[in-house]
């Protein structure tokens, strides 16, 4: 098993340089003066001078590739103008943000999911069955912020139930209760989509694995109907569903950009669309490839959460 | 055509086409229409309601008129969304069948870069080529047409890849069709409906998409307003004036909605599977619908005894009459064969008796099965799961398919001995070991951690008939279990299957389409056709002295080793297909003996004692056989 | 009588566990080197059971897989299939699953146009009337041409794939279990129409099975395949009634015969060898109540005149071992 760990994550090396790349030639098609295209606004006279020799901008293409990468690996993504503080600075801080909101609806979205998608096929065609598909049909057709929205209107302005923002988290306090309490609108509003999807496909993976004939030798048996259904159907339609939870994960990511801009949440994903905005160039590039490097390694997780499952993956 | 009528038959999706025709029609007249400019700010009538004179909607933060601006948006975010789809979907489609078609180093470069692209959580590559392009609309697309290409790309790759080791290609390229006119003629044929089906179920996705990148600044700039930045300018009065923010995004509700509904809808009605309704999970019991007076048990020395059973597939408005009224009795240690040809019903009937039919769509419509005197169609279904593996044990065709993949074969084992006995772990896990050195598998005490897919065809059987063994039944019902065996591990398996039933005197029913086995293994036999026994009697009365046509034609047409070169005996014809099967003998269109009176109502099985035949003119005069 | 079909050491081998770098983990060798001849208008049935190379062998023979080593000879000229045109036109192949072989989005007219136009140019009226000619020569009604795959039986999809493979017009066919998919009395008719359409074209057939009895009712020899090699050869009617090879013996005691008791022909619960990791010698050993130390050295040759075997301790036409031991072919 750990040599199947090793072997993994020795396979990403490849693609996490693919990923660099891929930043840095798209960051390549902006047009014009490198330096003054990735300064945008901020360009002084002395921060062209910085940047020119910090990332080498004089140099060509392929040497400027290298030289970025070097600095990254060495921990170094370069400065932020717009905020005037080191890339990985700002990226760490709102990484853990995002990474508590993602991560509780990735949470969410894989335990509802599933649970709907099962109970929807074991009993296909009845009422459970109905219900759930047409709250699976809304979840995945209403975007996400403007669920969010219309949850704030209702459960913090009508009901009162939840603050609108004002975490006090972002400022280095407020307790556990303080972030739970921010925590459930928009935790639930980013897990809707993902739990729509993962019913679907649980449903259809249920389905596919309950037409088996293993399930029939297990029926034949005298296997009880709970266990049929929750245990062995569900761990064979489990090979199915565990790959797409990985590609889950980077739609949860995706959606948390809109959560965090509709609820205030100070993660990177608003970091980025800020940046954006602002043309804060180095601050995208820093952010994208970090974020993208961490979700790299989650799918090897995932990958190793499948060879433990499936005895048939050679490790 | 066909396509049409099943999309339309499904109301959700209709419902959803309807829907969404709606909009397309309306945002496609939108020009045309006596509206408001959908631009031109009037701060003095900011944020009028709905019903305001000259605004239906009201009007935003800068008094521009709601539905004006409501109407062009859609236009924008329809023409966007569906340009997305189709640009991810066109090269998608293209990069997934040349990977998938060439395969080999093509494939494998192609498919890692892909997998390079799908690496990244699909927002931050569109946030990143925003960056570089810089915000608006054209580039939000460009963003999200680019970042779904992988998706088709990874999809359409697997499709094709499928058939691209199918046999019409390999048979297309012997006909001297070269690589391109296969692409075209024998592969998209057959992928178009897959693409079809995958942009039907991401337009939605893809309009959500652009709907986000300009809810957050980065797709459409004002003053042009597609859904998303209609809502993102009325997030900041979110609180005050709902209304600007509601409008817009019921808007992309519906319209994504109506595209879900038709999408799913078009996904039904392309998808074979679907379209045969297999796609449905069968029942923990067949469904019962018994008409007609319930038969009496008969002969009270079988331990198992099936009354005129009768076993339907209601397949829409179809009626698969697959056992159409089957008499047949096992006695303690005795092994009776049911030899037939696929569709005769010989599987159905052995997965009626404990209710094993997939259901929906098998129905037990009528008879009965007696187990021990008691009638066990329509039992409570917790009473048939503590007799199924304790009482009656099945043994299935295809080993592989029948153990669970995941599972230890030792597990399994152990799981079929512990739903019917409360022992303990480890002495469920020595009866496991027992019963795989019983079935003669070698290393009993290792092999029983081993998964199945590492074990060969005739181990897995072995383990097969261990799991049937595990809890001492009364009967075994064994369905074909040497069909997808090689011959000379076929007939290790008969040798211990026939040991087995010896040593234990075991009731065996034993499923086959081989007159060969059904004469080495089995006491008496009975030859099903189309859902009905025709003819029944010990083996050796029956093979030597066939008195029902079809037997004997049968026996004839299969040829035997040890004859030599010569020309078959064959049927002509076809059996019958049973949803229309006319009155009398299923076997008269294919008999040269048939007569008028074939033809024409119910013909009794008929006999001496163990001998029957259900024939007007058998081939021979019935002797009583003697098992 | 010449040789149409000739294998001079054909081999063929997958490498297993592929890397990006270097070289694979294991290789399998799928078909051994392999020496056959196929004479005009014989059929040459192979048998053997599932994994001993016969479809591996058969997709080699139509070009549709590259060999590893070796040769193929069809009417004295080296195989060639640059050109698919002209290839089609010498040997063709009748697929086991009739219903795949046949594009499920194609009308049966569109099937069988596509070697008449491809392989010989025809043109439309031309077309039409060798299809209605073929249809007749294999007793399907003309009706059937715009009609789907999925509306056929087995039996009636299996003679679409014959006319298919007719419509080249190609001496050779090469038949690769084209029964086993089918029902026993659908069966017959189709080995009859295979048996009928060879007399009256002057086919040359290479019948593949893995059914002994069926192979030997076809066939005017046999060849019988293990684990990638041939075994035995010899005429249909000797083969399985006095076997020289004690495979060939294993599999014909194996098949089930009415009136015969029912009696394991191996004490052993025995298993194929590991492709991966081969016995030295001769690949039945383990499973061969006549194996001798010889037998784990050197590996076995074909010999014999007509009927030959591959072994080292080949049964007479009685059954028993011969006392002459002949270590080389």
């Amino acid at each position: 098993m750990t040599g199947y760990i090793l072997k993994r994550l020795l396979s990403a090396v490849p693609v996490l340089l693919g990923i660099t790349v891929i930043v840095f030639l798209i960051m390549a098609l902006i047009p014009g003066d490198p330096a003054l295209a990735i300064l945008g606004a901020y360009a002084t006279p002395e921060n062209v001078a910085k940047i020119n020799r910090d990332l080498g901008l004089d140099a060509p293409l392929v040497a400027r590739y290298f030289i970025w990468l070097g600095n990254m690996l060495t921990g170094d993504f370069g400065t932020s103008f717009s905020l005037n503080r080191p890339v990985i600075d700002e990226v760490l801080d709102r990484f853990s943000a995002t990474l508590l909101l993602a991560g509780t609806s990735f949470l969410l979205c894989t335990l509802l999911g599933i649970a709907a998608g099962v109970i929807s096929a074991a009993k296909q065609y009845g009422w459970a069955d109905k219900g759930i598909t047409f709250a699976v049909l809304l979840g995945i057709s209403i975007p996400s912020f403007f669920l969010g929205m219309m949850m704030i209107l209702i459960f913090a302005v009508e009901l009162r139930w939840f603050p609108v923002s004002g975490m006090k988290m972002a400022y280095g306090g407020g307790g556990f209760a303080d972030v739970a309490n921010h925590l459930v609108m928009p935790a639930f509003a980013l897990a809707v989509v993902a739990t729509g999807v993962v019913a679907r496909l649980s449903r259809s993976a249920m389905l596919e694995v309950l037409r088996q004939d293993f399930i029939r030798t297990a029926r034949a048996k005298g296997v009880r109907e709970g266990r049929v259904v929750w245990g062995h159907a569900l761990r064979a339609a489990m090979v199915g569903i565990i790959p797409v939870l990985g590609i889950q994960a980077g739609f949860v990511l995706s959606g948390a950009v809109y959560i965090e801009m509709v609820f205030q949440w100070p993660g990177v994903g608003r970091m980025l669309v800020d940046a954006i905005l602002k043309r804060d160039i180095l601050l995208v590039q820093g952010g994208v490839v970090f974020v993208a490097a961490c979700y790299v390694l989650f799918n090897i997780a995932v990958d190793v959460a499948q060879s433990l499952l499936d005895p048939r993956i050679k490790t | 055509m066909q396509f049409l009528t099943l999309l339309m038959r499904n109301r959700l999706a209709a419902a959803g086409g309807i829907v969404l025709s709606l909009v397309v029609l309306l945002a496609l007249v939108t020009p045309l229409l006596p509206l408001a400019n959908p631009d031109v700010t009037d701060t003095a009538n900011r944020f009028l309601m709905p019903g305001a004179q000259g605004h239906l909607l009201g009007t935003d933060h800068l008094g521009r008129d709601l539905l004006a601006r409501l109407l062009h948006g859609t236009r924008l975010s329809l023409a966007v969304g569906f340009a997305a789809a189709f640009f991810a979907a066109f090269f998608g489609a293209a990069i997934g069948i040349i990977a998938g078609y060439f395969g080999g180093r093509t494939d494998n470069l192609i498919m890692r870069g892909v997998d390079m692209l799908m690496a990244f959580p699909y927002i931050l590559l569109a946030l990143a080529i925003v960056a570089a392009l810089g915000p608006g609309l054209t580039n939000a697309l460009i963003a999200v047409a680019a970042v779904n290409i992988p998706f088709f790309a990874r999809n359409i790759r697997g499709v094709t890849v499928g058939l691209a080791h199918k046999e019409f290609v390999d048979a297309a390229r012997l006909a001297g069709l070269g690589h391109t006119r296969i692409i075209l003629t024998e592969i998209l044929p057959n992928v178009i409906p897959v693409i079809v089906i995958a942009m039907s179920t991401t337009i939605g996705w893809m309009i959500l998409e652009t709907a986000g990148l300009s809810f957050l600044g980065l797709g459409s700039q004002p003053p042009q307003a597609d859904l998303g930045s209609m809502l993102g300018e009325a997030r900041g009065a979110l609180i005050t004036n709902p209304h600007t923010s509601i409008v817009p995004g019921a808007m992309i509700l519906v319209i994504v909605m109506g595209i879900n509904l038709l999408g799913d809808g078009v996904r039904d009605a392309l998808d074979p599977r679907l379209r045969s309704g297999a796609l449905t999970r069968p029942m923990p019991a067949t469904r019962v619908e018994r008409k007609g007076t319930i038969p009496d048990q008969g002969d009270g020395e079988a331990v198992l005894s099936l009354r005129q059973l009768q076993t339907q597939f209601h397949v829409k408005n179809r009626i698969y009459k697959a056992v159409g009224g089957v008499d047949l009795k096992v006695a303690p240690g005795e092994c009776l064969g049911v030899i037939g040809e696929s569709g005769s019903g010989k599987s159905v009937t052995a997965l009626s008796v404990m209710g094993l039919v997939a259901s929906p769509p098998g129905v037990i419509t009528g008879g009965a099965v007696y187990f021990q005197g008691e009638d066990l169609v329509g039992a409570p279904y917790e009473h048939l799961r503590s007799l199924r593996g304790d009482k009656v044990a099945y043994i299935f065709q295809d080993p592989l398919a029948t153990l669970h993949p995941l599972y230890k074969v030792g597990d399994q084992l152990i799981e079929a001995i512990r739903v019917h006995h409360p022992v303990g772990r480890s002495e469920a896990r020595a009866r496991a070991v027992a019963l795989l050195k019983q079935v003669r598998i070698p290393n009993a005490e290792s092999r029983i951690d081993s998964y199945p897919h590492e074990m060969s065809g005739g181990m897995r059987q072995r383990v097969g008939i261990a799991m049937a063994l595990a809890n001492d039944p009364e009967v075994i019902i064994a369905d074909e279990p040497t069909t997808a065996l090689d011959v000379t591990v076929q007939a290790q398996i008969l040798s211990l299957l026939d040991e087995l039933r010896r040593e234990r005197g075991l009731a065996i029913v034993f499923i086959t389409h081989d007159f060969g086995v059904v004469a080495q293994l089995c006491d008496r036999v009975a030859v099903m056709y189309a859902g009905r026994i025709v003819e029944t009697g010990p083996t050796e009365a029956v093979l030597n002295a066939p008195a029902h046509p079809y037997t004997s034609r049968l026996i004839a047409c299969v040829p035997e080793l040890g004859g030599g070169r010569r020309r078959l005996e064959a049927i002509p014809g076809l059996p019958p297909a049973v949803d229309r099967l006319e009155p009398g003998c299923a076997f008269a269109p294919r008999c040269l003996k048939a007569s008028a009176a074939c033809r024409e109502g119910d013909i009794a099985l008929e006999g001496p004692g163990m001998r029957a035949v259900r024939c007007i003119h058998p081939e021979a005069e019935l002797e009583e056989g003697v098992a | 009588m010449s040789t149409v079909l000739k294998l001079d050491g054909l081999t063929k081998s997958f490498p297993v566990g592929k890397r990006l770098l270097g070289k694979p983990r294991g290789v399998v060798h799928a078909v051994q080197p392999v020496d056959l001849e196929v004479q005009q208008g014989e059929t040459l049935g192979i048998v053997g059971e599932s994994g001993c190379g016969k479809s591996t062998l058969a997709r080699m023979l139509v070009g549709l897989l590259p060999p590893t080593g070796g040769s193929i000879e069809i009417n004295g000229a080296p195989l060639d299939n640059a050109d698919p045109a002209e290839f089609g036109k010498k040997i063709q192949y009748v697929f086991q699953d009739p219903i795949s072989s046949l594009n499920p989005r194609k009308t049966i007219r569109q099937v069988m146009e596509a070697p008449l136009k491809r392989l010989h140019g025809m043109t439309r009226a031309a077309r039409d009337k060798r299809i209605a000619e073929i249809f007749a020569s294999v007793n399907l009604r003309e009706e059937f041409l715009e009609r789907y795959p999925h509306e056929f039986s087995g039996g009636q999809a299996q003679r679409i794939g014959i006319a298919r493979a007719l419509a080249a017009e190609a001496r050779i066919l090469i038949l690769d279990e084209p029964v086993s998919a089918l029902d026993v009395s659908v069966q017959a008719q189709v080995l009859n129409l295979l048996a009928d359409l060879k007399a009256e074209l002057g086919l040359t057939y290479l019948f593949i099975s893995h059914d002994l009895a069926v192979v030997e009712a076809v066939s005017d020899r046999v060849a019988v395949l293990y684990f990638g090699s041939v075994v035995e050869v010899g005429r249909a009617e000797d083969i399985f009634r006095a076997p020289r090879h004690p495979y060939t013996k294993l599999l014909a005691n194996s098949a089930p015969v009415v009136g015969r008791a029912l009696t394991a022909p191996e004490g052993r619960e025995t298993e194929l060898p590991d492709p991966l990791n081969p016995p030295s010698g001769c690949a039945f050993r383990a499973r061969c109540p006549h194996a001798t130390e010889l037998c784990a050295r050197e590996v076995p040759q074909l010999s014999g005149e007509d009927h030959r075997a591959a072994c080292h301790h080949p049964l007479d036409q009685s059954g028993a071992i011969e006392t002459e031991v002949s270590s080389q072919g």
